[in-house]
């Protein structure tokens, strides 16, 4: 200030403030920064934890031991195609069960509730989203096992259909919110034309607003199959597959999927202690885990930002 | 609406349009497809009904027996004995180190890039990031804490392993993601007449952000925050990898921090606890321990709720 004073002219240095206030500025920047690089440090240390132990797990195991006749670590069985199919039956009913409840609950608030009425509707599946996977997982073994599995099908207490229908309900609030909000953005202007032309509503909702939202459609769905297929708690509770589960493509029966494998290895029966010949399969199942759920999290980003660009 | 068309006996001039225009049909079809479209929330609510009601019918025998003896009560073998003090204290502990961790994290991220960062390739590494991250299955999060707080090399020297230590940091990292997207959503919202109102008067950036965006972000983000905390207090699947105990428990003796590093367990580790013992005894017990839940989860969204209607704003 006093310089600009002393000869008459204005510079840079005296708009930019005391040199204290830029150094605080500069020292918050940088720590500012740094909370948001800590992604990134906690993503490369996830990347390097589960590649570690997965290097560590196929150097030390029989690479045959990978495609036996069932998942039981105990045994040093570690076959890869019995807990992805189950993760697979698993996420498939669980995609037959929220694919259309959260699909129908979408196209409803979207484009037939009024505002009240909307308002009324939304809080039952916001209450459903926070309803946590322990709690599903006891409500499918002591609710939907007996009450649907058992009834119309000749299942055991433990089966992954039960484990299923309980994971497909925890999922549909994600798919209805992801699928509402890529119908929500089709511009209004599409719905008149087609009023316009006459079309009824039933219509417009189904040959205008569905194809126009359809890749936010897409996404939703993907999403709610990778959350799926990360679902722990509602298979390690009711599908049973505790001590291990030969390979088998039945509802019925109990099952395993990656995720439940890697709680049973954690706890109860198939614990295993950290010095085991068994624990590092826990970082071989992750990896697996993490590269399906990156993979399907990937492609539905994409399909997100087809809907963004366009409108 | 009072005025009637002379021609039709007692129909108003819309219905007559409408009737012409549609050809005096009801459109059944529609209507049809109306309610099937319905019908997919009223399944749900149905479902969330059956559960809420199956869970109570399981839990009054233990709450109206024992009640708060319930809540007091310490892990036990047995189901007339078993409580679930210790899981609310280490739930409760788990969301303290997320409040502290988490929360100034995430948002600090979030203003970073919201109010600092540029369209660089970094930012954009960070912004991928961050929506990875929230991806990932929680459970890998508990082989992440395993690696880096659990297993001997790691920082179990400072963590004392299968600690509540532990699962209070794998919390914070599980959950940082989510607090930095709704913390990043609260910002954006803020509008920017608002900010340029303080550069204009000479605020450098953090003067803006601290002034006058968060002041008005803060409803939002704070809403948000709370119902991360409410999934931090619900989440089960990291704390099953890093070793919440479920058997036999120290009772609290020792010191605070000693307590911190010792053996622990959760709430929602212990309705997993009870579901996957022998269910016939311990079914009671279960739904009593999901109902503490519940309620508890219910306050901390009663809270979220209460925050954003007396702070919400609209522009």
């Amino acid at each position: 200030m006093d310089a600009a004073i002393g000869d008459g002219r204005l510079t840079v240095a005296d708009l930019q403030g005391s040199p204290r206030r830029r150094r605080k500025e500069a020292l918050i920047r940088r720590l500012l920064f740094g909370a948001g690089a800590l992604s990134i440090v906690i993503n490369v240390l996830i990347v390097v934890t589960l590649f570690d132990g997965t290097v560590d797990f196929l150097s030390s195991v029989d690479l045959s031991t990978l495609w036996t006749d069932g998942w039981f670590p105990r045994r040093n069985q570690f076959d890869v195609r019995t807990i992805v199919a189950g993760t697979l039956l698993v996420s498939a009913i669980a995609m037959v069960v929220a694919a259309p409840l959260g699909l129908g609950a979408a196209m409803y608030l979207s484009e037939y509730a009024s505002p009240r009425s909307r308002r009324a509707l939304k809080p039952i599946l916001e209450v459903l989203a926070g309803i946590p996977s322990v709690v599903m997982g006891f409500f499918a073994l002591t609710w939907i096992s007996p009450n649907i599995m058992q009834r119309f099908w000749d299942a055991t207490a433990f089966n992954v259909g039960a484990a299923g229908i309980g994971v497909g309900i925890l999922i549909t609030p994600l798919v209805a919110s992801v699928a509402e909000d890529a119908m929500f953005a089709v511009p209004r202007s599409l719905r008149e034309a087609a009023y316009g032309l006459g079309a009824k509503k039933r219509h417009t909702t189904i040959r205008i607003v569905f194809p126009a939202a359809v890749s936010g459609i897409v996404a939703a769905l993907i999403l709610g199959l990778s959350r799926a297929i990360g679902e722990t708690l509602v298979v390690a509770i009711a599908a049973g597959g505790t001590g291990g589960s030969l390979f088998s493509l039945d509802p019925t029966q109990p099952g395993q999927t990656m995720t439940a494998a890697m709680t049973a290895l954690a706890t109860g029966s198939d614990q295993v202690k950290g010095a085991s010949e068994a624990f590092p399969s826990l970082f071989f199942v992750g990896t697996l885990l993490f590269l399906m759920t990156l993979s399907l999290n990937v492609v539905s980003e994409r399909f997100v930002r087809r809907v963004r660009k366009r409108y | 609406m009072a005025r009637r068309g002379a021609l039709a006996g007692d129909l108003t001039a819309s219905e007559i349009v409408r009737r012409r225009l549609t050809g005096r049909q009801a459109d059944v079809l529609g209507r049809a497809f109306e309610a099937l479209l319905l019908s997919a929330l009223l399944v749900a609510l149905v479902i969330l009904v059956t559960l809420l009601v199956d869970i109570f019918r399981d839990a009054v025998p233990v709450l109206s027996d024992r009640g708060v003896d319930f809540l007091t009560s310490n892990v036990s073998s047995l189901p007339e004995r078993a409580g679930v003090r210790q899981g609310i204290q280490g739930s409760l502990t788990i969301v303290v180190f997320v409040a502290i961790l988490a929360f100034p994290l995430g948002v600090g991220a979030a203003i970073y890039l919201e109010e600092y960062a540029r369209d660089t390739r970094m930012t954009r590494a960070i912004n991928a990031n961050i929506r990875n991250l929230a991806g990932v299955p929680s459970i890998v999060y508990g082989l992440l804490g395993i690696a880096i707080f659990v297993q001997f090399g790691g920082l179990s020297g400072i963590t004392g392993g299968r600690s509540v230590v532990s699962a209070g940091l794998t919390m914070s990292i599980l959950v940082l993601p989510i607090v930095v997207i709704t913390a990043a959503e609260a910002i954006r919202a803020v509008p920017d007449g608002i900010r340029e109102a303080g550069y204009g008067v000479g605020a450098t950036r953090w003067e803006v952000v601290r002034s006058h965006v968060l002041p008005y972000a803060a409803p939002g983000i704070l809403t948000g925050t709370v119902l991360t905390m409410a999934r931090a207090f619900g989440e089960a699947a990291p704390l099953i990898l890093i070793g919440a105990a479920t058997g036999f428990l120290s009772t609290g003796s020792g010191g605070f921090f000693e307590q911190l590093r010792g053996a622990y367990t959760a709430l929602p580790i212990q309705v997993y606890d009870f579901a996957t013992r022998n269910l016939r005894e311990f079914q009671n017990s279960t739904a009593a321990a999901i109902v503490v839940l519940l309620v508890i989860l219910l306050l901390v969204n009663a809270v979220a709720i209460v925050l954003r209607n007396r702070y919400e704003r609209r522009w």
